[in-house]
């Protein structure tokens, strides 16, 4: 019983990492991975559809939550022919994308695909996802003042 | 009163012509593309999510182009297409102390875990026109540093620790969060509330507010205690995954303001704080934001409630630019019977007049 809550978090903690990165990612990237996958036989359980969430904020960034303003969400959710059920969420208005996602999803869920959609889409969208985030960070990091390198330089 | 007028109808149909004729300028000058103003204009297109209160980068660039760059246009029709989608529920509160920071500096510490990070800023340019944007200027590619791995905490949760600070309040689950988009506004208005009207409100009239409280119509002596820019991962408890699912991310600018103390025989003095948060790269609109959000805790605080940016129901019925253009611009509408009533009166009134100043002088013949 324990080990199948522990083998239930550890897969839904798979899933969501799975998740930001595809949300992370272009739907062209997306799209380009998926061709060098076989995919499973799979059906729409919610068609693919546009709306709004609320995004909310906390008084003073740690405070009792305030609506801050909508964003626009794409959603879908598919089924693969052997059960698993996948959902798909991202920020934007591209059903294509939020399809994809559920995909993903769906795959990771499965015994079959899991280790081809790490394989072939998942590792590669994350290195891009990484890329991106790093060389963003390298450079904000030229943009920070160093007080100290200053007196050192006059001395 | 308003009349229907009929016999306009071609009229507006050609005038909208003329207006997409117009909009489109020049036709030997290339055409405008939605990722040239997402990408080129970003500050406005910031403005439009953020006041639109939509976060969709390329629904706010659509907007622009279509208002012909006329901000407040664009923010109508961005309000105007929220109301075409269904809203599936409302995410998890961001935590934008997890933010990618792009941008954070303090005006309080100089030396903060983290750093003082300028990133793309105004600040310090000379705001003197650079002739060479004119023309096809390609920039130098930014300069990298080696990125620490240190976390850039916010500069009020340091304060808080040692309690020199008050703290945010406490969220209560049995409280439902305030939404205006769902009920009419009431007073008085809790934070929630304001909070949410100040986000979308217009930066100008927020901008002005905030201006008159440092001039001494209300009290304000604030510090910019910490102002932060950059991504923020959004979830969303999604009811058919069963759990909280990543939905992207998006930039937020977010502002704390430290301001005057305040303290009573059974609390210890401590500051007091005023909060501003954007989308986009909003930091006019988060510092204004800041600074009314505290002029606005005068009732909470005790504080005399005796200029405009203290006054809630001033600030949040006036604050909200669709709603006031949608007043002041009305005017343009046909008033043609209102006017024809007034004119009728008026010309009664003056011809009564007329009458009066020549009757006085023959009563004052015949009293005498």
């Amino acid at each position: 019983m324990i080990a199948s809550v522990e083998h239930n978090e550890g897969m839904q903690a798979q899933r969501k990492a799975a998740m930001a990165v595809l949300a992370h990612s272009d739907a062209a990237a997306i799209e380009q991975c998926l061709e060098a996958v076989a995919l499973p036989a799979h059906e729409n359980l919610r068609q693919p559809e546009n709306g709004l969430v609320m995004v909310r904020g906390r008084i003073g960034g740690d405070g009792a939550p305030f609506n801050l303003g909508e964003a626009t969400v794409s959603r879908a959710a598919v089924r693969l022919s052997t059960g698993e059920v996948g959902f798909g969420y991202t920020l934007g208005r591209n059903s294509r994308k939020a399809q994809m996602i559920a995909l993903c999803d769906a795959m990771v869920q499965s015994s079959e695909f899991a280790a081809t959609v790490e394989a072939k889409v998942l590792a590669p969208l994350r290195a891009t996802v990484a890329a991106t985030r790093s060389r963003k960070a390298a450079e904000t990091a030229a943009t920070r003042v160093d007080f100290y390198t200053m007196v050192r330089g006059e001395g | 009163m308003y009349v229907a007028v009929k016999g306009g109808e071609r009229a507006i149909e050609n005038a909208h012509r003329l207006l997409a004729h117009e909009r489109r300028g020049d036709r030997d000058v290339p055409e405008l593309s939605l990722p040239q103003i997402s990408e080129q204009l970003t500050l406005g297109v910031d403005r439009v999510m953020t006041e639109g209160s939509l976060y969709d980068r390329e629904l706010a660039a659509l907007a622009i182009k279509q208002a012909r760059g006329d901000m407040i246009e664009a923010i109508f029709l961005v309000r105007a297409f929220r109301a075409t989608l269904p809203r599936f529920g409302a995410t998890e509160p961001v935590d934008t102390g997890a933010m990618q920071v792009r941008r954070r500096i303090s005006s309080t510490f100089k030396d903060i875990p983290g750093g003082q990070i300028l990133g793309p800023t105004f600040d310090y340019t000379h705001r003197l026109l650079d002739p060479q944007l004119a023309d096809g200027f390609l920039p130098e590619t930014p300069a990298t540093g080696e990125a620490s791995s240190a976390a850039t905490p916010r500069v009020t949760d340091i304060l808080g620790r040692d309690g020199l600070i008050e703290p945010s309040p406490a969220s209560d689950a049995d409280t439902p969060v305030g939404d205006l988009t769902r009920e009419p506004l009431s007073f008085p208005a809790d934070r929630d509330l304001r909070l949410q009207n100040l986000a979308r409100a217009d930066e100008g009239f927020l901008l002005a507010l905030g201006y008159s409280s440092q001039r001494g119509y209300g009290r304000n002596h604030p510090f910019a205690g910490e102002i932060r820019f950059g991504e923020v991962e959004v979830g969303f408890f999604a009811e058919d995954a069963g759990f909280a699912v990543p939905l992207g991310s998006i930039e937020l600018t977010e502002c704390q303001m430290v301001n005057q103390f305040k303290g009573s025989a059974t609390e210890a003095p401590c500051f007091t704080r005023g909060y501003g948060l954007a989308f986009g790269q909003s930091e006019r609109k988060t510092m204004s934001m800041a600074l009314v959000d505290r002029t606005l805790r005068a009732r909470e605080l005790g504080e005399e409630v005796k200029a405009p940016a203290q006054d809630e129901e001033f600030v949040m019925s006036h604050s909200d630019n669709v709603q006031a253009t949608g007043f002041v611009e009305h005017l343009k509408l046909p008033h043609y019977v209102d006017f024809q009533s007034e004119l009728g009166l008026l010309r009664k009134l003056r011809k009564e007049f007329a009458e009066a100043a020549e009757a006085p002088s023959e009563m004052k013949e015949a009293a005498e």
